[in-house]
């Protein structure tokens, strides 16, 4: 071992000095540098490289799969048509299988190995959470994180992340003074995901339902199970159930009421709002069950449901119609859900910054394109990217779902904020696909 | 020379080939590294358990869970201590969680052991949604720690400094762990592992030196656990299923169960096999659903492939191969 | 008490999911004394081929006998051709490729089925408190336990899968076909499988879907002892009450912790599970 001793001696010392290092605080960190924006990685003549996380694997993925699904076949429409400002949408989709030690394993790949220009739609608050100061520290522009946690609007600590997203608790809050005024001294209980979707829309439902609660149940999104939650609102006598819930425990939780015969007025968040998702499911499961007289939809049949998006239901909507068109050319399988909205939805509106932002693409002119954006659309509610207010999507929209597929708009788009300040209705117009300019 | 002596030499052996490998490449190499080095130490001690001891724990990443949740409240609330005291106090206090864990399932063998340990990491995680305030919900905790001192700006990025951080830690461990092995607990665990009568009879105490491989494996686990805190900020329950702790376990298997070399090479079938498949999938150009689920699917061949033909894992294989050609090698030369 | 009651309904209704898959696990641990780790992918495998021929000829039971029929089959197939020439070789090897297996299955129906949801229907109306397919789980779980016991102990069929498990070399010398044997006993066991996962598969099936199912049902041979099929039945039952009340009076959240509680609290009395015997203890 002798011949060895020199060449090893020096990585004991570097042991050393690496602990001696290790003597000042393990959490005392100091301020990070400012980074540079004036650089334009991924960025070629001819493409610019995005990138995104997603669940396509593992329990979380049935619900969300669609979303890239969904964004990936509007960047193909725009690449067919041209892509913006000379420039082929390279969409770079990586699997994190909702873990968020993968999500920091995929996202420093997609930002070092790909070299992406922009985090676009990353998906989840657990698993965007873990890189959120990674991609400010590193410069990498955070553009419309898939949830609806409060986190992602706030400039002080993450100027470049934008929200996207209506909050969680903006849109409770809308949800509540809607059911104060449509569903007047009615009994009220919420059913709610137990993380920050149930924390933030319970403070939003709070401050219009605080005397007409009855009963709050929550559930965890690994055990798929609902027998004892419905069993405790049904009798707690809530006539309306608010479900702040993803759209598999909107139907578990429909198919447990009808189990026990139990019939609440349903008030359900866009997260879990996919309709056409949900349709298609119950159509699965009443198969072959029809001599029972229960079609596939009766569960639905009246749900009210909020929603920022335009809707695949909506034949009066012109993005919806478009949407659905573009997913007929380039999508893959089946026709295109709610959830395959979100994503298009996303898309179009990074596509249209990328087009604002101009030939001379750098990362500050994307964000000097996001902080200006008129925003007109998709969407059904002003939009806020500006300086001091990433926040996204300001409010929701209200419709009711009718059996049989079509859904009626009972409530125009109506916005807030995330604290006390009062829900107001809104003049918004938006564009027309063909006005819009998001691609050549 | 002593063997401990020799294995901290080993261990600087170790520090200097990371440490050259680190210098060669990038930030996301070292972020990998980093990965490959604390899902060692855990596999390792798992060995140590399972190999050492025969206890097949399917609940390793519990004790990694408890390790790394440890580090991100100590960072929360401590923020003034350092690392290595971090680090020792994970000890302590994993240590702790394997006595308990011990104790409890000291008299379960076989397939009871392995679901007592199996529903042990399936409910640890439902601790963090019940106590949110503290632990974070399914949102976990986030946590900023020091990055490369000063005197270092420029010579190593923050990356490559966490992951020299974690495999001196790592490669300190292994040595410990190679001389508890060597030593008469490791003689009296395999004394155990192979017929516990006649441990007994032979004076060993078979309960306390159970108890004490889970002890040592739950240690390892969760300086595991509190490293990879430490690399990637954030801790949430999501990353401590029943997935990872089988999967430390089948890899175990796949690397060699003899071995720390094994512990090795389970490691970077962890960390690697999946990026590798993901390409390997990309550049098929499957269909959709198929690409999406190759890497799982990989892994699995991948095990069942190995296990058929090497039954002594990835280890066994390469030390078959070495034997084989120092005998073609010595038959040429004669 | 209301509320009680319908939690204790729920809970004898999920139990006799979890029953189901324990019975197929102590199958197997009697046939060939291994845990298989693949038990809910090759349940996986039947229920979806079961949503496939419902979905092809608009029958359910159609897919039910399916589903029982591709159990049988992919039962059978995996132990002789993966399993046996692994088990040879060491025991812990043999669970490994298990869960090699349950890798490669579950990837693979998301490979063919996607990774989206579908639904399926139960076998029975589930509409009522303790509905009509509540009340198929468990009599169907119960029947299966009941003629398990009956082939092990009264048939020769049953003598020999025995013999075969625990005295292969003295079995072979009586002119048992030990491999044979083996091969009978993992058929039935994915049989019994297939049959939990029409139990616990509706009403949305994903690849993950038996995640859940499968860490309770496992939970739930231990507890009732694994060399038993009644004891599976009660631990199914015991795990299922007592997930189903911590969830209504505690929170959902605990459930898993309360599978915890129960295991450490049966096995620190009997380290064999409820219904062990003493004697089949191996120091």
């Amino acid at each position: 071992m002798r011949e060895h001793g020199s060449r090893v001696l020096w990585a004991p010392a570097l042991a050393l000095v690496m602990l001696a290092a290790a003597c000042s605080g393990a959490g005392e960190v100091g301020q990070g540098a400012d980074v540079d924006l004036d650089v334009a990685p991924g960025v070629t003549d001819d493409a610019v490289v995005i990138g995104t996380h997603q669940p396509l694997t593992g329990p979380a993925a049935p619900g969300y799969l669609a979303v890239s699904q969904g964004a990936g076949a509007v960047f193909d429409h725009v690449n067919a048509e041209g892509g913006v400002n000379g420039r082929r949408i390279d969409y770079r989709v990586e699997d994190d299988g909702y873990d968020p030690s993968r999500t920091i394993d995929v996202t420093r790949q997609l930002v070092i190995e790909d070299e992406i220009f922009a985090m676009v739609g990353g998906l989840g608050t657990p698993t965007h959470g873990g890189v959120i100061d990674y991609l400010n520290d590193e410069g990498v522009p955070d553009v419309f994180p898939a949830s609806g946690a409060l986190a992602w609007n706030n400039t002080e600590e993450h100027p470049l992340t934008y929200g996207w997203q209506t909050d969680y608790t903006k849109e409770a809050k809308i949800q509540g003074e809607y059911i104060t005024e449509n569903f007047p001294g009615q009994d009220v209980g919420y059913l709610f995901q137990n993380d920050d979707v149930g924390e933030d829309s319970q403070a939003g439902l709070d401050q219009y339902l605080s005397d007409e609660v009855v009963a709050r149940e929550h559930y965890e999104s690994d055990i798929p199970d609902l027998g004892a939650q419905m069993a405790e609102l049904e009798n707690s006598g809530a006539e309306v159930v608010v479900c702040s819930c993803i759209p598999a425990f909107v139907a578990l939780g429909m198919l447990e009421a009808a189990r026990i015969g139990y019939e609440p007025q349903w008030v359900i968040s866009s997260i879990g709002g996919d309709t056409a998702t949900l349709q298609a499911l119950l159509t699965e499961f009443t198969e072959d069950t029809d001599a029972e007289g229960v079609p596939a939809d009766a569960f639905l049949d009246g749900a009210i449901v909020t929603s920022y998006m335009p809707r695949v239901e909506d034949e009066d909507d012109e993005w919806g119609r478009f949407f659905v068109e573009v997913y007929e050319e380039y999508g893959h399988g089946g026709p295109p859900t709610n959830t395959h909205m979100f994503g298009m939805t996303q898309a179009v509106m990074f596509a249209q910054v990328l087009k604002s932002a101009g030939r001379d693409l750098t990362r500050q002119s994307l964000v000097d394109a996001l902080e200006t954006q008129e925003w007109r659309g998709p969407g059904h509610t002003p939009f806020s990217s500006s300086e001091g207010d990433h926040g996204g999507h300001q409010g929701v929209y209200v419709v009711r779902y009718q059996s049989g597929g079509a859904i009626e708009m009972v409530q125009e788009a109506r916005v807030t904020d995330r604290e006390g300040g009062p829900v107001e209705e809104v003049d918004f117009e938006r564009l027309s696909p063909e006005d819009l300019p998001f691609h050549d | 020379m002593p063997l401990p002596v020799r294995h901290l030499l080993l261990a600087a052996l170790g520090l200097a080939a990371v440490a050259g490998l680190l210098f060669v490449t990038g930030d996301l190499t070292a972020l990998r590294v980093a990965a490959v080095g604390y899902t060692m130490l855990a596999v390792a001690g798992l060995q140590l358990l399972v190999g050492g001891s025969g206890q097949v724990s399917l609940g390793h990443g519990a004790f990694m869970m408890i390790g790394a949740y440890t580090m991100a409240l100590l960072v929360l609330h401590q923020p003034s201590l350092p690392l290595a005291a971090n680090l020792g106090v994970i000890v302590a206090v994993s240590v702790v969680a394997g006595v308990a864990v011990g104790a409890a399932t000291a008299r379960l063998h076989g397939p009871y052991l392995a679901g007592a340990t199996l529903i042990l990491a399936v409910g640890l995680p439902g601790l963090a949604h019940r106590y949110h305030q503290l632990l974070g919900g399914s949102n976990g905790l986030n946590i900023r720690t020091a990055g490369a001192p000063p005197f270092l700006d420029g010579l190593v990025t923050t990356s490559e400094w966490r992951a020299l951080v974690v495999w001196t830690t790592v490669v300190l461990g292994l040595a410990a762990l190679a001389t508890i092995s060597a030593g008469r607990l490791g003689r009296r665990m395999r004394a155990v592992r192979d017929d516990e009568t006649a441990a007994a009879m032979a004076g060993v105490p078979v309960g306390a030196t159970k108890v004490a491989a889970f002890v040592i494996a739950s240690a390892a686990g969760g300086l595991a656990g509190g490293l990879q805190a430490y690399v990637l900020g954030t801790v949430t329950p999501g990353s401590f299923t029943l997935v990872l702790s089988l999967t430390l376990l089948a890899a175990l298997v796949l690397g060699g169960i003899g071995s720390l070399w094994g512990a090795l090479w389970a490691s970077i079938a962890i960390v690697y096999l999946d990026v590798w498949a993901t390409d390997l999938a990309r550049a098929a150009d499957l269909g959709r659903d198929v690409e999406n689920n190759l890497p799982v699917v990989f892994f699995g061949v991948v095990l069942i492939l190995v296990l058929r033909f090497w039954p002594l894992g990835v280890h066994g294989a390469l030390r078959d191969l070495g034997a084989r050609l120092r005998v073609a090698g010595s038959g040429t030369s004669s | 008490m209301n509320y009680f009651v319908t939690l204790t309904l729920n809970g004898l209704a999920s139990g006799a999911a979890y029953a189901a898959l324990a019975l197929s696990l102590v199958i197997i641990y009697q046939a060939t004394r291994l845990v298989n780790f693949a038990q809910p992918a090759l349940a996986l495998l039947s229920v979806y081929t079961a949503y496939t021929v419902t979905q092809l000829t608009g029958s359910y039971w159609l897919g039910f006998a399916a589903a029982l029929t591709a159990g049988l089959l992919v039962g059978a197939f995996v132990e002789r051709v993966i399993v046996r020439p692994i088990a040879r070789t060491s025991q812990l090897n043999a669970i490994i490729v298990t869960l090699g297996l349950l890798l490669v299955v579950q990837g693979g129906v998301g490979m063919v089925w996607g990774n989206e949801q579908h639904g399926l229907r139960y076998a029975f109306s589930y509409v009522g408190r303790f509905a009509p397919s509540d009340v198929f789980a468990l009599v169907s779980v119960g029947v299966a336990a009941l003629l398990l016991f009956a082939l092990y102990r009264f048939t020769p069929l049953g003598l020999r899968m025995r013999a075969a498990a625990f005295h292969p070399e003295a079995a072979r010398l009586n002119g048992v076909r030990v491999g044979l044997m083996l091969t009978a006993g993992w058929g039935i066991a994915s049989l019994i499988g297939a049959l939990a996962g029409m139990l616990a598969g509706p009403p949305f099936l994903s690849p993950n879907v038996f995640d859940v199912v499968f860490v309770f049902g496992i939970t739930a041979a231990v507890v009732g002892g694994l060399d038993n099929p009644f004891g599976a039945v009660i631990g199914g039952l015991l795990i299922g009450l007592g997930k189903s009340y911590v969830s209504g009076f505690l929170g959902p959240e605990l459930a898993t912790l309360a599978a915890l509680v129960i295991v450490v609290a049966v096995l620190s009395v009997r380290p064999d599970g409820i219904l062990s015997r003493p004697t089949a203890r191996k120091v």
